[in-house]
């Protein structure tokens, strides 16, 4: 690692009381939990940061549970403990889906919800399912817990709501009316970060997210919007290339992210007809 | 800091940030796990934690503190791990030999009689630039005596 360690600083709580203290007192503590984006960012000198706080053994934020109708996944949950629940494959199976398409089953292995989320990229993998699901952030600071809707936890490119102090405990998913769907187009199956991706909800509400289209996970509205209206698919896709302007970057152009985009618009509907 | 590697408990005097990789191959003189990528990419790191895969560049060694740490080393002392490695030699599964490690380790989780699609979704996260994938799924396949079929791409999951 290029990184000298020895100028690396880790806190070790022992608890999440221990560990929202010890963010309240040092701001600037980054959260570690599987470590897979923030190592490979130590690995190629991206990371600045230099003071962390290791949240790994909170047993308080992992945990997959469900109380009034609406599914509680801690923060610490692995890609590999989503595919593995019965009460996920259940309610969200897009969210399953989206798990088995992180990396390969090491990532899977350590990579976790709570960290994608906290990450913050716009390639992450479990965001727009997350987006379509209508789903909510529990974020604790050692004062107060407050719950963020998905669509507001987002400001900019990697900027969210958290505030300093504040942890991610855990994501709260409600019931999902509907059938979900979700694809991942990427240069291969596993390892590969993605060039577009869709997560989408076709209920008494239409619901659909794309990632890797913008500076964010987004909702695409108006798409929703013309095919729950009854519209056609060919209305829709105009409607969507009035809401996102993909980019052209290292892993695809912005010319074949939107024409994707459309084509999975038109895709998601026929499949869930 | 405690760590059970390959069975044996072992006391490491090493930062909790240090790469649980470099704590193997420098302060244990486990050399058989190799760095490929160094970012969690190439899966030749990959080791057992509690009987799970992980790529050992991107883990600290604070989180294999206390728990069952396996290499290569550590597997190829068991049957299933020899077993393992002996179909690689006959089926033509290694090559230069760097991936072969992490191949073996990815593998090993996987039950008697997986398909070919579980081989395939075990390995995903594992790089091979020599032999080509068909010879590695054959060689893992015939170690857990797999229903044979032709080895091919993998269908969607």
């Amino acid at each position: 690692m290029p990184v000298d360690v020895n100028a690396l600083a880790l806190e070790r709580p022992r608890s999440l009381k221990d560990a929202l203290t010890m963010m309240a007192g040092d701001p600037r503590l980054v959260p570690l939990a599987g470590c897979t984006d923030v190592y490979v960012g130590l690995h190629f000198g991206t990371v600045a940061d230099r003071r962390f706080i290791d949240l790994w053994n909170l047993k308080e934020l992992r945990g997959i549970s469900v109380e009034r109708d609406v599914l509680t996944i801690g923060a610490l949950t692995t890609y590999t403990d989503i595919i593995q629940s019965k009460i996920v494959q259940k309610r969200v199976p897009m969210l399953v889906a989206a798990a088995r398409e992180v990396g390969g089953a090491q990532i899977q292995n350590r990579g976790t919800l709570g960290g994608n989320v906290a990450n913050a990229s716009p390639a992450g993998d479990t965001l727009p399912v997350l987006a379509a699901a209508n789903a909510r952030i529990v974020l604790r600071s050692n004062k107060t817990t407050r719950t963020v809707t998905f669509d507001s936890y987002y400001t900019g490119y990697r900027k969210s709501v958290r505030q300093p102090g504040e942890l991610i405990v855990a994501i709260e998913i409600p019931r999902i009316d509907g059938r979900q769907w979700w694809r991942k187009v990427g240069t291969r199956r596993a390892q590969a970060i993605s060039k577009i991706m869709i997560g989408a909800v076709r209920g008494r509400h239409v619901r659909i997210a794309f990632g890797s289209v913008a500076s964010t996970v987004i909702l695409a509205r108006k798409t929703a919007a013309v095919l729950q209206s009854g519209g056609s698919i060919a209305d829709a896709q105009a409607a969507l290339g009035t809401e996102i302007a993909p980019i052209d970057d290292v892993r695809s152009t912005g010319e074949y992210r939107l024409k994707i985009a459309k084509n999975l618009v038109e895709q998601f509907w026929n499949e869930t007809a | 800091m405690k760590l059970t590697i390959n069975g044996k408990t072992r006391k490491i005097n090493a930062h909790p940030m240090k790469r649980l990789l470099d704590v193997l191959r420098e302060d244990c003189g486990l050399t058989g796990t190799k760095e490929g990528c160094g970012e969690g990419e190439c899966g030749a790191c990959t080791v057992l934690i509690d009987g799970e895969s992980v790529d050992a560049c991107i883990v600290p060694v604070a989180h294999a503190e206390g728990r069952r740490v396996v290499t290569i080393e550590g597997a190829a002392a068991t049957k299933h791990g020899k077993a393992l490695q002996n179909a690689f030699v006959v089926h033509g599964g290694a090559q230069c030999g760097i991936c072969t490690p992490g191949m073996i380790l990815a593998a090993a989780p996987l039950k008697k009689g997986a398909s070919l699609l579980e081989i395939q979704t075990a390995l995903a996260g594992n790089l091979c630039r020599c032999t080509g994938y068909p010879a590695i799924f054959r060689s893992v396949g015939a170690a857990l005596k797999s229903p044979r079929r032709k080895a091919g791409r993998a269908g969607r999951r």
